[in-house]
């Protein structure tokens, strides 16, 4: 089992070396060390060694309301934030048995999958850039500053926008959104053809890649791996579709899956996904109904803003809205879990509630841990420049994996 | 998800404590000891993913203290079950399911870097996330949100 999981140990021995990388590398992602074990150039073993980026949201989340832990989770993974809020907001509407309105779900839908096009378009970028191939690293955060000004137009922030809220979204789209979005998407298959030119058919990018970090079905399932990693080792899983949420049942979009589980064949998987997020887009705009945005107020969601300090200000309004704000909402007593597909694979909140207004658990199942920990069975034999390449195709948040 | 249970109902007499079920998950409370066996027996009858495995602090002076929690899946036909097991104040020990799921290994070591619960038998039982001298566990509900230390 120690093998499976990489444990370096010491050793007194003229061919074998250990070095550290990290926690300060430009390559890592993040503040992440790996404890490598050399024999020359060549890896014999690589022990991650995380918790540099720590935060403790686990526990500050159960001195806080359940509205009020709703930022933490944005900060997670901080490169597809509406993500780790949808989880976030999916659980505690699964708690408390609230099913947000059809118009709210399709703009859910939509927002996520636009987060999930700039996630895989940061992974691409910073990825290649690692191996050397700069120039991508610029086209792609072009692309992705597009997707930071729509969210911005919707939620008002860049990033952590926090904009699914318990029982619906914090407002409605704006004037214009649809049509910047309908443009975007437009243009963003040539885009894709730009990016796919520089790298697929690149006979470096291919030798580096292929054959390099191969991961196995088997090994991937034992380690609990999920997302784009375990896709890449060629089984076909993907949450959307094993438990659909928010609506996901009634889009029409494929589950890309690689054939030999090395970089390779998770680069293609998340070009096929960015393809198809394009498409769920798509039919998203398409379907979105009219209606309110938020379920109906109760003792357990917020009133109409409108109706707390707009035009229809009533005070019962206004007490309901400063009740629930210092006071909180009582679940049932009861434990969930919840899950999405996220960027980086299955993120799934486990919440346990006492019926108390704070959260007595709040457990975080974050893919990227789980698919760091393939690390070590990925880079046994290779060298330590592919250590680089293979740590990109994970493609790992400290932020997630610390918590 | 009723015939895995009373299958290991059937197997194992005193191992199951109580079932539950809210907003159609499926909870089982296992006795400690029976941990490791009903896992094995789990993984062979198809639940051969671990999604996650977690520790729990029911309160200072509550008998039972510590819990586990593990929740398995079988990727084939989507079920999912939770796995319950409860741990005294003193001492919460009780055996790793690493040999079964390869999954838990970081999992736990996560369990016992906050709660201070023990797994019998891990294989590398250190801290994951604090420093290896980091003093106390921090998710244990009588370990501060904030303030300093004397």
């Amino acid at each position: 089992m120690a093998e499976m999981l990489g444990v370096v140990q010491e050793v007194q021995d003229s061919k074998r070396m250990v070095l550290n990388m990290g926690p300060q590398h430009p390559s890592t992602h993040g503040v992440l060390r790996v404890i490598l074990e050399l024999d020359g150039e060549t890896v014999l073993n690589a022990e991650p060694v995380v918790g540099y980026l720590h935060r403790g949201i686990e526990k500050l989340a159960e001195d806080r309301t359940y509205h009020q832990v709703i930022p933490l989770p944005d900060r997670m993974d901080y490169l597809a934030p509406l993500s780790n809020n949808l989880a976030y907001v999916l659980a505690v509407e699964k708690l408390f048995g609230i099913e947000p309105p059809e118009r709210a779900k399709v703009i859910r839908v939509m927002l996520t999958e636009l987060t999930r096009i700039g996630s895989h378009l940061i992974w691409l970028g910073t990825h290649a850039m690692d191996i050397g191939a700069a120039t991508v690293f610029l086209y792609t955060f072009r692309e992705r500053e597009v997707t930071y000004e729509l969210l911005e137009m919707v939620a008002g922030v860049r990033m952590h926008q926090s904009y699914f809220r318990i029982g619906g979204l914090r407002q409605d789209l704006p004037e214009g959104f649809l049509d910047r979005l309908k443009a975007f998407i437009d243009v963003f298959p040539k885009k894709m053809e730009e990016y796919e030119g520089l790298l697929t058919n690149n006979k470096i990018w291919r030798e580096r890649t292929e054959g390099v970090g191969v991961l196995s079905a088997e090994d991937a399932i034992a380690l609990g791996v999920t997302g784009p990693v375990l896709r890449g080792s060629g089984v076909k899983w993907d949450i959307r579709k094993a438990y659909p949420y928010s609506g996901y049942d009634e889009y029409d979009f494929d589950v890309p899956v690689g054939e030999n589980g090395d970089i390779f064949s998770r680069y293609l998987v998340r070009l096929e996904e960015m393809r198809q997020s394009r498409e769920i887009i798509k039919q998203a705009i398409e379907r979105l109904p009219e209606g309110p945005i938020n379920a109906l107020p109760g003792k357990m969601n917020f009133p109409d803003i409108d109706e707390v300090r707009g035009d229809n200000r009533n005070i019962e309004a206004l007490i309901h809205q400063f009740k629930l704000v210092i006071e909180g909402m009582r679940p049932p007593k009861g434990e969930v879990y919840h899950s999405v597909e996220a960027p980086k694979g299955e993120l799934g909140f486990y919440i346990v509630s006492d019926g108390s207004p704070n959260p007595f658990r709040l457990r975080i199942r974050v893919p990227s841990l789980h698919n760091l920990a393939a690390l070590p069975l990925m880079s046994r034999g290779h060298k330590i420049a592919d250590m680089v390449s293979i740590i990109g195709s994970i493609d790992i948040v400290l932020g997630e994996v610390d918590k | 998800m009723i015939d895995i249970v009373n299958a290991i109902r059937e197997r194992w007499q005193d191992a199951v404590l109580e079932t539950r079920e809210f907003r159609d998950e499926t909870t089982v409370v296992l006795s400690a000891e029976s941990i490791l066996d009903v896992a094995g027996y789990l993984k062979e009858s198809g639940f051969t993913f671990l999604v996650d495995l977690c520790g729990v602090d029911l309160g200072v002076g509550e008998d039972p203290r510590f819990q586990v929690v593990y929740l398995v899946r079988n990727m084939d036909t989507t079920e999912q079950l939770r796995l319950v097991v409860n741990l005294g104040a003193e001492n919460p020990e009780v055996a790793t399911v690493s040999s079964v799921w390869p999954t838990a290994n970081w999992h736990e070591r996560e369990a016992y870097d906050m709660f201070g619960i023990r797994f019998r038998n891990h294989p590398y039982l250190k801290r994951l996330y604090l420093a290896p001298d980091f003093p106390g566990h921090p998710l244990r509900k009588d370990y501060p949100v904030e303030g300093y230390e004397e």
